[in-house]
């Protein structure tokens, strides 16, 4: 309990994470010094986190708008019509630090706070993914992080009945302090009942909806605790403790209510809890909104305005409820147990007013609040580019496939089996494609339709060029969506960075955001949603630049799913795209080589596009019978995951003698997919792709139970399996099962 | 057929088992709320589905077992109503007492989701008439809690009497119990009662029923029960 209201000092405004030009600038708007509370209300709206000071205007360059876009960014989540009536709701959002801090709960509430997201807006959530990175595997830290962050998103996830269905799991040094962990959730609603948080209205009752409020997370996002020592026994830890079972009963009950017609406005506590959902109620709607904290059901006594107003706790919903209705939809909540107030009322005076104890705690400019938060054009000096890698200049003493064995037995490559078998992927029963795939593939209701989704990015090459690392972030996850046979139709972004005040992290960021956007451009693939979630760093060493991509399609017809496993012996196997043999910051050079250096393969937009069209043509006319795209590790990871995945092997020929076997190998050029073909349709395929321009080369055909390169000692597919399948639950410390 | 289906707080694969019986037999099942203290008239079997009822916090399924409406099923069941408890359903069934034993925390400690291989032990029972005797079948586990426990006595006495009705097999169809993957005793996956009207079963057959999203092996078990209930 804070006994008194502390004076406002400089440092007390330092603190908050207010710089003292910015607390000017609050002086001028309010024309008097703030009170303790709105200097909470202040810091909890115009940190980095709510305000997106740093990133907001390079933002603005993104792509937004499709015909199939309902609602862009600036909601909580973005909305894509996907036909028949139906919209998927999706967005993805960090929960870096607090998984640093304490795994299970940092990563449990990460999932809650984007599904609350999504079901906020009227979807009911169908799929969850999820992209992680954790430092090296050696770090002391890695292990106890890994085993935290998992056992949290499952405990959450299954708990809450949403399938996990895919994501990413990768390692490097750069995250040894800052792991990440990025959220990401879809959810079906019907398309002319999406729920905004905009208030209209005056006069009508603010309802308080959930689970009570407590003292987690009051430091949330903006600050160090060090200076409220004198309560910080009575305090909980800043990092908020989820549950699941509540977040179940509340997205009943909301998706309840909403049908019932009682909702007019919709706002999730998140970051900023009650201060940053009741401001952007007003706000986005024009009016005022008055509290009184006295209605605040409360989970612990003698909690002060300040602290009610910055906690996040969990599990929380605000909402202006339809003239009339407050009736129903309080029987509505008290059916599942949730706590339901009326705790204010909007008004017509576009203040922000805070009442508490017979007390005006805050009287603010409700719109200024958000519209006036600093906005800056921070400094940013470009990338260096770094030169292309000429294979010939490489020192290389392994065999080709010592190599694979390697790479695909190394931690980023290595089964992830471990982790998914923690989330419950099936429940929901519409999980047409379960993790390991190109891309997780959900039905829509009974079919036909079904949503093909994944997460991507290469950390490496956005270090190394930033612009072309955020090209190849979003043709990764349009080529991993379409691989599976669908239209890319929207992305989410999860921009992960370190210091924005550093001018090369700002041009990291500047040039990530260049790349992303041109290819969402090129691409028709527009950005709906996202989260910027910056200063991940560590002693002054900022995280590699890693700006995951979460994209959604749409398949037609699930019936005409691709899947990457061999499906039988004795059919060719064509490699479509030009393969340059590019081996600049590849997964070989770091793995094998040891070294990260050299130029990230280009991106050419076009390319790609052209051939993403042939191979999702060629899929739904069915004349390919497996498909995989190539990525990282080039053609022969993306072959043995394809053996891997049936069982079956490959003979392959030796690869054109003009070039350095690696590099055609390992290589990592883009734009490139893999597909099996039975014979009666080689031709065919052949003539498909010379129509559409495409390259294309045959790499071998299918069949035995081993690996043949012309001229290289045979991999055995079951041997490969088992280096690829052992690396992690050993390193877990959990044996084979 | 008339089929209820228990919603509890936290429930959450009511609607896959909703999905699974209407699928086989054309009719959408009554879904029941917990607080409710009667069946609807003429039911003739109650399903409790997977989920985390009421947030099982405390031992799983202890709070669910106490709930107003399990009044009706134990009568239900004392009729020789049939009854199905599919993952937390069967933990529920174990602490009503309808079933014995209890199920207790996987040995590994941790969550599997998986597809596990079972071998139905009879089909002489209202569940299972549509397999053959001794049948390998694939349903998906997905559970923290599913390593089945009972002293040794009740253990001898579900043996002798034929009522362990599903279980985890290897690949080459015979059990190991010392590779089982939750740790179940004696294997075990799914029990039934004296009467052969109550089972339960951790893995979920309502989520291999339908070719879209995977294999068939569970649909089945919802035949055969459509089947009995159509006879009798």
């Amino acid at each position: 309990m804070i006994p008194s209201e502390p004076k406002i000092t400089p440092e007390l405004v330092a603190e908050h994470g207010l710089k003292p030009d910015e607390y000017e600038r609050i002086l001028k708007l309010i024309g008097r010094e703030p009170t303790f509370t709105e200097l909470g209300i202040f810091s909890a709206m115009w940190n980095e986190h709510c305000s997106y000071k740093s990133s907001r205007l390079h933002l603005r360059g993104l792509p937004t708008k499709a015909p199939w876009v309902i609602q862009g960014p600036g909601e909580n989540a973005g909305v894509i019509d996907i036909g028949d009536g139906k919209a998927a709701v999706f967005k993805m959002e960090s929960h870096n630090h607090p998984s640093y801090i304490e795994p299970h709960q940092g990563a449990a509430t990460g999932v809650g706070g984007i599904l609350r997201d999504v079901f906020t807006m009227g979807a009911r959530p169908i799929a969850a993914l999820n992209a992680l990175r954790f430092g090296d595997p050696k770090h002391p830290r890695t292990r106890h992080l890994l085993a935290g962050v998992v056992s949290g998103i499952g405990s959450y996830g299954n708990s809450f009945g949403v399938p996990t269905v895919g994501g990413l799991v990768g390692f490097h040094t750069r995250y040894d302090g800052n792991n990440l962990v990025n959220a990401m959730a879809v959810g079906l609603a019907d398309a002319d009942k999406i729920f905004y948080a905009k208030a209209t209205g005056v006069g009508l009752p603010v309802v308080y909806l959930g689970s009570k409020t407590g003292r987690d997370g009051i430091h949330g996002a903006t600050m160090a605790s060090a200076e409220f020592g004198e309560g910080a026994e009575e305090k909980r830890p800043t990092v908020q403790v989820g549950d699941p079972f509540a977040e179940k009963l509340l997205l009943e009950a909301c998706l309840e209510i909403m049908e019932a017609g009682c909702v007019v406005a919709i706002q999730d506590m998140g970051a900023a809890g009650l201060t940053c959902s009741a401001v952007e109620m007003g706000a986005k709607g024009d009016l005022g909104i008055e509290l009184d904290l006295d209605k605040l059901p409360c989970r612990e006594t003698g909690m002060s305005a300040y602290e009610m107003m910055l906690s996040e706790s969990q599990e929380r919903m605000l909402m202006v409820i339809a003239p009339g209705k407050e009736d129903e939809a309080e029987a509505i909540f008290r059916k599942w147990g949730l706590d339901f107030a009326i705790v204010g009322y909007t008004t017509d005076t576009l203040r922000f007013v805070v009442k508490h104890k017979g007390e005006i705690k805050a009287d603010l400019p409700i719109k200024e609040l958000g519209d006036e938060a600093p906005l800056y054009d921070r400094p940013w000096v470009e990338t260096p580019k770094q030169q292309r890698i000429d294979p010939a200049s490489l020192d290389i003493t392994a065999t080709v496939p010592g190599a694979l064995e390697r790479l695909i037995g190394s931690p980023d490559f290595a089964s992830k089996r471990w982790i998914w078998e923690q989330y419950d992927y099936l429940i929901l029963n519409n999980t047409a494609q379960r993790p390991g795939g190109d891309a997780a593939v959900v039905r829509v209701e009974n079919g036909p339709k079904a949503l093909a989704m994944s997460c991507d990015v290469t950390p490496r090459y956005c270090e190394a060029d930033p612009f072309e690392g955020g090209k190849q972030a979003v043709a990764e996850a349009w080529r991993n969506i379409t691989a599976v046979g669908a239209k890319p139709l929207a992305l989410t972004d999860n921009l992960n960075f370190g210091n924005p005040e550093k001018p090369e992290i700002m041009g990291q960021l500047v040039g990530c955001l260049r790349g992303i956007g041109a290819a969402a451009l090129a691409l028709d693939f527009p950005v709906v949603s996202g989260n910027v979630s910056l200063y991940n760093e560590t002693n002054g060493r900022g995280i590699l630049p890693t700006p995951t991509i979460g994209g959604v399609g749409l398949l037609d017809d699930i019936e005409k799913m691709a899947t990457l496993d061999f499906k039988a012996g004795g059919e060719t196997i064509l490699v479509l795209g030009a393969t340059t043999g590019w081996l600049g910051q590849s997964a070989f050079l770091s793995e094998i080589l040891d070294r990260e250096d050299g130029a990230p393969p280009p991106v050419d937009l076009d390319l790609e596009r052209r051939t993403g069209d042939l191979v999702r043509a060629l899929i739904n006319d069915g004349l390919v019978t497996a498909v995989h795209d190539v990525s990282d590790g080039g053609l022969l990871v993306a072959l043995a995951e394809m053996a891997l995945a049936s069982g079956i092997g490959a003979t392959l020929a030796a690869p054109p003698p003009e070039m350095n076997p690696f590099a055609f190998w390992f290589g990592e050029d883009q734009a490139r997919y893999i597909v099996t073909v039975e014979n009666s349709a080689k031709a065919l395929v052949a003539r498909r792709a010379e129509l559409a321009g495409i390259p294309f080369a045959k790499l071998g055909t299918t069949g035995g139970d081993r690996l043949n390169i012309a001229g290289e000692r045979p991999i055995v597919v079951d041997a490969l399996r088992e280096r690829h399948e052992a690396w992690l639950p050993i390193y877990m410390g959990a044996g084979l099962m | 057929m008339k089929a209820a289906v228990l919603v509890f707080p936290g429930s959450n694969r009511e609607g896959d088992v909703a999905r699974a019986l209407e699928l086989v037999s054309g009719v959408k099942p009554a879904m029941v709320w917990h607080a409710d203290t009667a069946l609807p008239a003429g039911t003739d079997l109650v399903v409790l589905p997977g989920g985390f009822s009421y947030g099982d916090y405390l031992r799983c399924g202890a709070i669910a077992a106490r709930a107003a409406i399990m009044e009706a099923v134990r009568a239900h069941a004392a009729r020789g109503g049939l009854v199905l408890g599919i993952c937390n359903g069967f933990q529920i069934l174990c602490e009503s007492g309808l079933l014995p034993g209890v199920l207790v925390r996987n040995a590994r400690l941790r969550f599997i989701c998986r597809e596990a291989l079972l071998k139905v032990e009879r089909n002489d029972t209202p569940f299972t008439r549509r397999y053959a005797r001794g049948a390998i079948v694939r349903f998906p586990v997905a559970h923290g809690e599913g390593n089945y426990t009972a002293d040794a006595t009740t253990l001898k006495k579900l043996e002798d009497e034929g009522r362990v009705l599903f279980r985890y097999v290897m690949p080459d169809g015979h059990r190991d119990d010392a590779q089982v993957l939750n740790g179940a005793a004696n294997s075990i996956a799914g029990i039934v009662s004296e009467k052969l009207n109550v089972l339960g079963l951790m893995p979920h057959p309502e989520n291999h029923v339908d070719p879209q999203v995977g294999p068939t092996d569970g649909r089945a078990l919802f035949e055969s029960l459509v089947g009995v209930l159509e006879k009798a």
